[in-house]
């Protein structure tokens, strides 16, 4: 058997933890091969460490401690020795936004040494593998974010490098791209024989990897095939079907509190559940009693939740109490969106689009990037008037009165947009006087937040340094202090690990229990399980309208069913134009 | 496995940075801003715009000819909406308004005033309050202004026969005696918008990359670092011969300067001083990666100093010690010197070479400084 690529054993690599003294260890004694010709995947949530070990495989930091080789190299020693050998893309490919596709090739192809006839070669077979044939002269910043991380693919592909180190590329691309970036990279394993390291925190990504190493907090769980992960939790999984009159949702949520459960997600009207090992075959939870389990295969993620549970501490309950619920619905819809259009010069961007929402309910739009998701969702907020079409909030016409229907509603954006130098308390102390908040109230709220949101241990942390799933939860806690009966939340789990991902949508659970009526875009396709009902939207227009189940029967999984009504909505658009 | 380390394999490269860097520059609507479109409004700012500032200055008149042209003369001044002349009898009187600043300037019509025009040989003297040496320069402008209008209008009227000559004003300015130059703004000019091309849009160039997270997949190829940096020098260096063009063409056809050193030491000492910035630019934003922070520190390190501490605006010997220390320390300073020098008083070698030393020898540490601190690292 030849050499491994690359051979890291113990590999330490901490930071300065920003501002306080101190170190934060990204990688914490991690080993890992990576053979010829094969695919690896490194597979883990956000912050255990993936891109550091990508990194120092390129080059481009030097580790504290262990020994690194890659292609016999040490790239610690001999950066570029390395890196005149390899291909990398970082997470943000730095394509020239100002250049053309052809521009940016070729300034690879030059800097790589690709001679004129490589190029004659190389380039027809790059633009037929990722379709970019046509759009050559475009410049790289109008390109949408599948056809961005396709391009960045190619310019590391302008010659064939000995190893492809690939830094989560199918991050905030929509489920469409992802899938054609995934075939183009199988297809540069099987058929070139390529050598390929992939990290990615989509789960079901793994499964494609011959083998994968599962990071979580600079620590590696497992290092084996994907199998080999799935198997940790084989026997232990089951379907259960909430009964009639029972939500799926607040099943798992009870589920989820439960010691013998490791994990429960919503699928399909039922709850897909992992045991915990002590519980003996053929007993399960207390809870789930007298509601007809059924054994099913286990997937990667289950193995994958299993080896995470086993290291981090089961999260308390997080049950979160309103002080008050939201009004009763005085009849009809709370959100009602007819025929809503906005227009950009002569760009549609949101283009009669008609759905509502009633109190109490999920919602959820889903979409490749640029559907119009955001826009739809600013109009909404009032924070962009609409070009056509009526926008109701509890009764209230929005474009009439925006404020009034504004009060009603909290609006948690897509990237964090709290003030990172303030520490949590000010925060709330900040966003309860901007909504008017005071005395005893204002008090009464921000301890509620502290309490419910369970940040009174950051309570003097400057926001901007709390971790990734504490920040979420303040954002949270800031945009319900004024009692909104309406939650609007933009990608809230983009970048969240799954655990905090399961968090945030108990308590999205909770809120929608007690009457918050809450609206959702989410590009985590099993997010959309979580939903009352859902709409997809692609090119301004809403393709597909239903609860989960229904817009499910079309397919498998829920990502299929979303690759479906896009597909097939593109296909009868382009026949149209013909 | 092709080599990548011979000097063909490295002109390659670096020329491949140079076109997407030139790229860049053109369609970056901002670079052309600063590159060509801001030396053309500083020129016209600075040159139209400043002298508006002058109006109704107080001018003790010291009339020792009564003959008609000096009255004549005398009356000129009156009617000028920039004037405000007051009669004294005696240079005593008008020393005495000048040192209580009642006035800014006095004028000087000495006794043999007319019969000298008439010969074509007039003088007048102008003594100017030279405190605030910008005004002292725009006033000493006026004054010529109003004084070769009116010998004009003079020879239109009287015809060619009986016309003299032109009248000669003999300026000095009292309290800053030395501050002579007439012509300063071109070349104040042309150290700012050095400044500006050199530090300010190579720093916000690198930071951007590395904001933009294109370095990132720029150093895991074949290329050195230091060809990195010459591919953001050549392209910036360029734009900032360009733009002193700009400036010298607009600054003899718009307003007449003269340049009665050479073109080659001028052309060469600023070639000098954009490497200066470029230096200090790379540096800067090599350590600060961000845009803002770039762009806020280097307009802190090079455009304010080289605005204020460079003797351009104000004059260097005025300042107190401790700041005077400091501006050895800039290198505007060193090319204020040089470009004055080489505009006014002609190719000066104990001036100019000193001068463009320490030019090199900034050029020489920032540029060593500069390849030390770029590394392809992250972190």
């Amino acid at each position: 058997m030849p050499e491994p690529v690359v051979i890291g054993k113990d590999l330490r690599k901490a930071f300065r933890a920003p501002g306080k003294g101190g170190e934060v260890p990204a990688l914490d004694g991690v080993s890992i091969e990576v053979c010829a010709g094969e695919l690896t995947a490194l597979v883990g949530p956000d912050g255990a460490g993936k891109t550091t070990l990508i990194r120092l495989m390129a080059g481009l930091l030097a580790a504290d401690g262990g020994s690194l080789r890659v292609l016999g190299i040490d790239p610690a020693v001999e950066p570029q020795r390395v890196q005149d050998r390899i291909g990398y893309m970082p997470q943000r490919f730095g394509l020239y936004e100002d250049l053309s596709v052809q521009e940016n090739l070729d300034l690879y192809a030059d800097l790589h040494g690709v001679t004129a006839e490589e190029r004659g070669e190389r380039y027809p077979q790059l633009m037929q593998m990722t379709d970019l044939g046509s759009f050559t002269g475009r410049l790289a910043g109008r390109l949408s974010g599948g056809m961005k991380q396709k391009l960045g693919l190619a310019c590391t592909l302008v010659r064939s490098p000995e190893l492809l180190l690939l830094d989560e590329p199918t991050v905030g691309v929509d489920p469409l791209s992802r899938r054609e970036l995934w075939v183009i990279v199988e297809h540069l394993v099987r058929e070139q024989g390529l050598t390929v390291l992939t990290s990615t925190s989509y789960l079901d990504e793994a499964e494609k990897a011959a083998r994968v190493l599962v990071l979580h907090d600079g620590k590696a769980l497992a290092q084996s095939e994907p199998g080999g992960v799935t198997r940790v939790a084989a026997g232990r999984c089951l379907v259960l079907d909430p009964g009639p009159g029972n939500s799926a949702r607040s099943l798992q949520a009870r589920l989820l509190d439960d010691a013998g459960v490791i994990d429960a997600v919503p699928e399909a009207g039922r709850v897909r559940l992992v045991r915990a090992a002590e519980a003996k075959p053929g007993s399960a939870p207390e809870t789930i009693a007298g509601l007809a389990p059924s054994p099913v295969e286990p997937r990667f993620e289950d193995g994958f939740m299993v080896l995470l549970r086993g290291t981090a501490a089961h999260e308390a309950a997080v049950d979160i109490r309103l002080q008050r619920p939201p009004s009763p619905a005085a009849g009809g819809a709370v959100v009602e969106v007819r025929d809503l259009v906005k227009r950009f010069g002569d760009f549609t961007a949101v283009n009669h689009v008609s759905f509502e929402v009633h109190r109490g309910e999920i919602f959820g739009l889903l979409g490749p990037n640029g559907a119009g998701k955001t826009t739809t969702f600013r109009m909404l907020c009032g924070l962009s008037p609409p070009s056509g079409g009526t926008l109701r909030i509890a009764g209230v016409d929005v474009r009439s009165a925006g404020a009034a229907a504004r009060a009603r509603l909290g609006y948690v954006a897509q990237k964090f947009s709290l003030y990172g130098s303030l520490t949590v308390a000010e925060n709330l102390e900040f966003f309860a006087s901007a909504y008017g908040l005071r005395g005893p109230m204002r008090r009464g709220r921000i301890d509620w937040a502290m309490r419910q949101f369970d940040l009174g241990s950051h309570e003097h942390t400057a926001s901007g340094e709390l971790p990734g799933g504490f920040k979420q939860r303040l954002a949270m806690g800031a945009a319900l202090l004024h009692e909104p009966d309406i939650l609007f939340l933009d990608e809230p789990t983009s970048g969240a690990d799954p655990l905090a991902r399961r968090a945030f949508w108990r308590r999205i659970t909770a809120l929608a229990e007690q009457g918050v009526t809450v609206i959702v875009t989410t590009h985590f396709m099993q997010e959309a399980e979580y939903c009352d009902h859902i709409a997809i939207m692609d090119g301004g227009r809403v393709l597909a309208r239903g609860s989960p189940a229904e817009i499910r029967r079309r397919a498998h999984s829920m990502e299929d069913a979303f690759i479906a009504v896009v597909e097939e909505a593109r296909t009868r658009e382009a026949e149209a134009q013909a | 496995m092709k080599d990548q380390g011979t000097s063909r394999a490295k002109l390659r490269r670096i020329a491949a940075l140079v076109r997407k860097e030139g790229l860049q520059m053109i369609r970056d609507p901002a670079t052309v801003a600063v590159g060509v479109v801001l030396p053309v409004i500083l020129i016209l700012l600075f040159g139209f715009g400043l002298s508006l500032d002058v109006r109704n200055v107080p001018l003790a008149v010291v009339l020792e000819d009564s003959s008609a042209p000096a009255r004549n003369l005398l009356a000129a001044f009156a009617l000028s909406p920039y004037f405000r002349p007051q009669v004294v009898y005696s240079l005593q009187a008008a020393d005495r308004l000048m040192t209580a600043g009642a006035v800014d300037g006095v004028l000087t019509i000495p006794e043999d005033f007319a019969r000298r025009f008439s010969a074509g040989d007039a003088r007048i003297q102008l003594l100017v309050h030279g405190s605030d040496a910008n005004r002292a320069r725009i006033m000493e402008s006026y004054v010529e202004g109003a004084v070769g209008a009116w010998s004009a209008r003079q020879s239109a009227e009287e015809g060619a026969a009986a016309a003299g000559g032109p009248v000669n004003v003999q300026s000095r300015l009292w309290f800053n005696s030395a501050n002579d130059s007439h012509y300063f703004l071109v070349p104040g000019l042309i150290v700012l918008v050095m400044t500006l091309i050199g530090a300010f849009l190579t720093a916000m160039v690198v930071a951007r990359e590395w904001e933009r997270g294109t370095f990132e997949a720029l150093f895991v190829t074949p290329v050195r670092s230091g060809e990195i940096l010459l591919g953001k020098t050549i392209p910036y260096f360029a734009l900032g011969v360009l733009g002193l063009l700009l400036c010298i063409v607009s600054g003899k056809f718009l307003f007449h300067v003269p340049i009665v050193g050479s073109l080659t030491v001028l052309v060469a000492g600023s070639m000098l001083y954009v490497m200066v910035a470029l230096g200090v630019g790379l540096l800067i934003s090599s350590y600060f990666r961000n845009q803002l922070v770039a762009s806020q520190l280097t307009m802190l390190a090079t455009f304010m100093p080289a605005l204020m501490l460079s003797g351009f605006l104000f004059d260097l010997r005025s300042m107190p010690l401790v700041i005077r220390a400091i501006t050895y320390l800039l290198p505007a300073r060193y090319y204020v010197a040089l470009l004055q020098t080489t505009f006014l008083a002609g190719d000066i070698w104990p001036v100019i070479l000193p001068n463009a030393a320490v030019l090199a020898v900034m050029v020489a540490l920032l540029g060593y400084a500069s390849r030390a601190v770029t590394h392809k690292r992250l972190g």
